[in-house]
């Protein structure tokens, strides 16, 4: 993870549900880039066809209510969507994106400061997002080190590959 | 427990402290809990991949672990069918004996509630946003992914933030035709979906104390539309009286001091309460439902299901209502248990002939129609009637139609009227 992300923004409104990322008819696609096919469909039409990797979802409150499912940020990861920020997530919907690696932001305030298609750099240490048409920004508590290094190790896979690794005995196998 | 700082504990604090083997935590903490039971149903499916990437080949307790495959069952599509098998490869391959497959199949919650799965003291995770019902037997339950459940089954643990309590306090009596469903309705109204994210919520006071276990599920299921991380009852003679005969492991009960902190404590009055609607489209659009049967809100289908309200009391309840009564032209009504103990029991006691009878669908136990998904699906600007526990748009097919969440009685009135309808005017 850097500790500055840059990208172009697609905003969202209040209380994206986990339904209208991945409706309920998707559920039992696995591969991730089958189902990014269908990501936001209800929301952002244009999404699956238009987003580039490194784009940067900005949302009001409540993102990700709903449902537990992992499709919604999985298909996110496919896509490559490089962070998301909201003025407050639901709280599976966090823990699953910093789970997969993807930065989840909190920022109180931050919807109000884009539009859609504007630009935005997001600094993860100093707890800062900045409209870079704008000019204007929002600050944000920095995520609590437990979460940054489980965004540094990629995801919690990596991060616990890595402990079942040191926990294995020296040239033991698995 | 004396705190050394001053204040007691609510029960979350309690039960995330000893699965972290901590004397206390506060609000805000991370903890590494330990997991006492972890349940999967076809999401789990993407919990294999990620296990094996991890590197894991053993589950870190196997008698800790409850798979119920719930959404589609029997499978109705091919992508089902392939989740279900891989689940079943997966418990051979890791040695889960606790599997619930078609045949003992049921909604996961519902399955780990009335085998005794979770007991008070318990921190329980499962793939499932609605395992927050399990906080009712005085459990912290929460729901995670699946990425999260693999490093649960390698590891037996997981992180936590410690959430403050929102404490809800309920007092007076349901009048008649009103439920714990309305009493749950009521405080969405009130708590919005927002009102609680990443908190607990304790409900108390001497209504709830009065309240069944189904009715206390009910309750503590709901807590997930008000974004709440579990829901919480405090563990009592109702509890231990409905755990003696089936706990699957010792019980740690556990009440909230009398000085506990609490964020915010909400007071409920239940005296001259009505029963309660969430309109189109969010849980936390309540409306007292007097007025909303005024409108004559037409309906094209009515469901009386899901893990908020399909127990057998909720079935009975609807059963009364439904004999001697036809469900309304042009309305198509969907009754599922919500588990196969269930379903058997309604045939021992006539209640799937009251429905058949009254022109009725009644189906295998599932979640059947609550997510749009398996069967039920509405089309562009259909109406439902539903007990469930969702009505954004797209959660019971087309992003267009409308539902209506209500208790059961309120479904099953709204059945036969053909369109929204109070219960206590069919009385
Ligand atoms: S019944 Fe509905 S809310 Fe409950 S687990 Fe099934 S799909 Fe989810």
């Amino acid at each position: 993870m850097q500790d500055v992300i840059e990208g172009r923004v697609w905003t969202l409104g209040a209380d994206v549900d986990t339904d209208q990322i991945i409706s309920g008819k998707y559920l039992t696609i696995i591969d991730p880039n089958e189902l990014k096919k269908h990501v936001f469909e209800i929301a952002l039409p244009d999404f699956a066809k238009d987003a580039r990797a490194g784009d940067i979802l900005v949302a009001d409150e409540n993102f990700g209510c709903g449902s537990s499912r992992e499709h919604a940020p999985q298909a996110m990861r496919a896509i490559g969507v490089g962070a998301v920020v909201a003025d407050s997530f639901a709280r599976i919907f966090f823990r699953n994106a910093i789970n997969l690696g993807i930065p989840a932001i909190e920022a109180r305030g931050v919807r109000a400061i884009f539009s859609n298609g504007d630009t935005a750099r997001i600094e993860m240490t100093a707890g800062k997002v900045t409209n870079l048409r704008s000019g204007e920004s929002v600050s944000f508590p920095p995520l609590p080190r437990h979460l940054l290094e489980l965004l540094e190790a990629g995801g919690l896979v990596e991060k616990v590959r890595r402990e079942l690794e040191a926990q294995a005995p020296a040239g033991g196998t698995r | 427990m004396t705190p050394s700082n001053g204040h007691g504990a609510t029960i979350a604090e309690k039960v995330l402290a000893r699965s972290a083997g901590l004397e206390r935590v506060v609000p805000g903490q991370i903890v590494e809990g330990a997991v006492d039971l972890a349940m999967m149903h076809e999401q789990g499916a993407q919990t294999v991949g990620p296990f094996h990437q991890m590197g894991a080949t053993k589950v870190w307790d196997p008698d800790r672990v409850v798979i119920a495959i719930d959404h589609w069952v029997p499978a109705s599509t091919e992508g089902a069918a392939v989740l279900h098998r891989i689940l079943r490869k997966f418990a051979a391959e890791t040695g889960l004996p606790h599997f619930y497959d078609v045949g003992r199949h049921g909604i996961c919650h519902q399955i780990l509630a009335e085998n005794g799965w979770v007991v008070p003291g318990d921190l329980a995770v499962g793939t499932d946003s609605h395992t927050n019902m399990l906080g009712a037997m005085g459990a912290v339950a929460t729901g995670i992914g699946p990425t999260e459940m693999a490093a649960v089954l390698a590891l037996g643990r997981l992180w936590l933030k410690v959430p403050p309590t929102v404490r809800v306090n309920v007092r007076g009596s349901f009048g008649e035709g009103v439920t714990a469903k309305d009493l749950v309705l009521r405080i969405l109204g009130e708590v919005r979906t927002t009102g609680a994210t990443y908190k607990a919520v304790e409900f108390d006071g001497p209504t709830v104390r009065h309240l069944s276990m189904p009715e206390r599920f009910t309750l503590c299921n709901m807590t997930t539309e008000m974004g709440a991380k579990t829901g919480i009852v405090a563990p009592d003679a109702t509890t231990k009286e409905y755990l003696a005969p089936i706990a699957k492991h010792p019980m740690h009960p556990m009440t909230a001091d009398s000085d506990a902190r609490y964020e915010r404590t909400i007071e409920v009055d239940v005296d001259g309460m009505p029963p309660m609607v969430a309109c189109p489209y969010s849980p936390d659009n309540v409306r007292p439902l007097p007025d909303v049967a005024r409108e004559h809100v037409r309906i094209d289908q009515a469901f009386l299901g899901s893990c908020t309200n399909a127990r057998i009391e909720d079935l009975r309840e609807g059963a009364a209502l439904m004999k001697g009564n036809k469900v309304a032209a042009g309305v198509r009504f969907i009754v599922s248990p919500a588990s196969t103990p269930i379903y058997e029991q309604c045939l021992r006691e006539g209640i799937i002939e009251t429905f058949t009878e009254a022109g009725a669908v009644f189906t295998n136990s599932s979640c059947s129609a609550c997510f749009g998904g398996n069967m039920g699906i509405l089309a562009p600007e259909e109406v439902c009637a539903s007990s469930s526990n969702r009505n954004f748009p797209g959660r019971m097919g087309a992003k267009e139609a409308r539902i209506y969440l209500m208790s059961p009685a309120a479904v099953v009135a709204s059945a036969i009227r053909g369109e929204v309808a109070d219960p206590r005017e069919l009385r």
